[in-house]
């Protein structure tokens, strides 16, 4: 139940409303008008944000799975390309790398011969899915490594090949340690897609941006963006909970 | 008669430290090996090599007839101290894996097989549950089973009770000492030397990486040759 406690508090400042001067909830006041069609614009943001998340959730997890193979050999060699992936990518701060790859990136692709024109939407799922994947990676490397080397043995004995060993006894023991922070993963992209609004995505954060700019209310406006993340949040969290304990539930 | 494991000065290292000294040992077909020695000796290492799960730097392996990564899959069954079944996965599920997915056998040829094989081992009413919901001998019979089940010619032990509370040694042994009246060839390292005495054609005694003496066991336990050896045994007898 302590999860909705951050609603308690909002709903305290909420009721501050009466007083003249210091709060001005007509903005987002459902029963005006202009309040009301002020809100159907700020709500209107849940539809890019989810489907940038979940298309750069999704990229993410491929390219995960492709950088965390060679992370996998004991030839150091062989692994080397896939830490330097994950040290440089994790090394770089989410916002230089939106504005590299909506800038940045139609250049160099120009310069090597492919017209190309990024848009917020696809800058920003490129972007958010390239940052999440070092984690992803990490997630995935590590959930294999920790399947105990027997099964692996076991796996050799009875004349599996490393393919096979992978797919029926490596893959399905790691997918219960791996669900679980992918999922948490999952809600970071979702707070981090608000980065998206400075390349002007009409997310979440930028319609409130630009409702600020007109209505000149930011106090209210922003509570408003903030209990829409939470809320967000809070329905992607409770279905990693429930995952968790199912996963839990057939361990034995 | 044409030996199932030949191996001559086996030498393996890790880095500059010598696991295995010149190993010379050849295991007849249908013969039951049993070895011993104390903690470090290299005993799992030399099963390891024969499972082809240890690469070996120096001498000569063959594992019937053939380099150790050559052998047909399944023709070398092995069985672990830590038992190692698939967690994931049902009784009958982690013995059918090897033979759906290896021998390509259909899921109810399989089963079947697999069912024989649990009645074998005296745990035909658990095929349906997780390991994880086995008493320790039944997930060590069970282990026995699985590797059975890829029909091998020769079949590994490292300590397969080592881990076992003591009531549930005798039941992992007994299934053990069938599989050998039905003449299997077995390489086993244990410690249990009633066992050894019962089943074994020969004993070996390894020591620091050596293979230092081997032979039947009314010779060993009667007269050793080693002092090593000798003292080995005492203090195991002694317990
Ligand atoms: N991966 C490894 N790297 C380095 N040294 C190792 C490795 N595996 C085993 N050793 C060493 O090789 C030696 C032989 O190990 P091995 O497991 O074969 O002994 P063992 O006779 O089976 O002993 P135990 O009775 O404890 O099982 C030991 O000294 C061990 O520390
Ligand atoms: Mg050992």
């Amino acid at each position: 139940m302590t999860r909705f406690l951050p609603f308690a508090a909002l709903l305290l400042l909420a009721s501050c409303a009466g007083q003249p001067g210091t709060w001005g909830w007509y903005v987002v006041d459902p029963t005006t008008a202009n309040g009301w069609v002020n809100i159907k614009f700020l709500l209107r943001g849940f539809s890019s944000t989810i489907q940038v998340s979940l298309l750069a959730a999704f990229a993410s997890i491929i390219i995960g799975l492709l950088i965390t193979m060679p992370g996998l050999s004991a030839n150091r060699w062989v692994r080397l390309p896939n830490r330097i992936y994950v040290e440089f990518i994790r090394a770089i701060p989410l916002l230089p790398m939106l504005f590299w790859v909506f800038y940045g990136l139609p250049v160099v692709m120009k310069s090597m011969g492919i017209q190309i024109n990024i848009d917020p939407f696809w800058g920003a799922v490129i972007t958010l899915a390239i940052s999440d994947s070092a984690f992803t990676a990490e997630i995935f490397r590590s959930g294999i490594q920790a399947v105990p080397r027997g099964q692996t043995e076991a796996s050799s004995v009875i004349g599996l090949s490393r393919a096979q060993t992978m797919r029926y006894v490596i893959l399905p023991q790691a997918i219960r340690r791996i669900l679980p922070p992918l999922a948490n993963q999952f809600i970071y992209i979702v707070k981090m897609s608000a980065f998206a609004s400075v390349i002007g995505m009409q997310e979440l954060t930028r319609r409130a941006n630009e409702l600020v700019v007109t209505e000149y209310r930011p106090l209210e406006i922003y509570s408003l963006l903030i209990l829409e993340y939470l809320v967000l949040v809070l329905i992607i969290s409770s279905a990693v909970r429930w995952l968790e304990r199912r996963m839990g539930a057939d361990e034995r | 008669m044409s030996a199932a494991v030949k191996m001559s000065s086996l030498s393996k290292w890790y880095g500059d430290f010598q696991v295995l000294k010149d190993i010379d040992l050849k295991v007849a077909a249908g013969e039951k090996l049993v070895i011993c020695g104390p903690s470090g000796s290299g005993k799992s290492t030399v099963v390891r090599c024969v499972a082809n799960l240890e690469p070996y730097q120096g001498g000569d392996l063959s594992v019937l007839d053939t380099a150790p990564d050559k052998v047909r899959r399944g023709d070398v069954g092995m069985v672990f101290q830590q038992f190692n079944l698939f967690p994931h996965l049902s009784v009958l599920d982690n013995l059918t894996l090897g033979p759906i997915r290896v021998l390509k056998q259909s899921r109810t040829e399989a089963e079947a097989r697999a069912r024989d094989l649990l009645d074998r081992v005296k745990i035909p009413d658990q095929a349906d549950k997780r390991p994880g919901q086995l008493s320790g001998g039944q997930q060590q019979r069970v282990a026995i089973a699985r590797a059975l089940c890829m029909e091998p010619k020769v079949m590994l032990f490292d300590e397969p009770t080592s881990a076992l509370d003591p009531e549930m040694i005798a039941e992992v042994l007994d299934v053990m000492e069938e599989l050998a009246r039905d003449g299997m060839t077995m390489i086993c390292v244990t410690h249990e030397m009633g066992f050894a005495r019962r089943v074994a054609d020969r004993i070996a005694f390894m020591d620091a990486g050596e293979m230092v003496e081997i032979g039947t066991p009314d010779q060993v336990f009667t007269a050793p040759k080693s002092d090593r050896f000798a003292d080995f045994l005492d203090k195991i007898l002694s317990h």
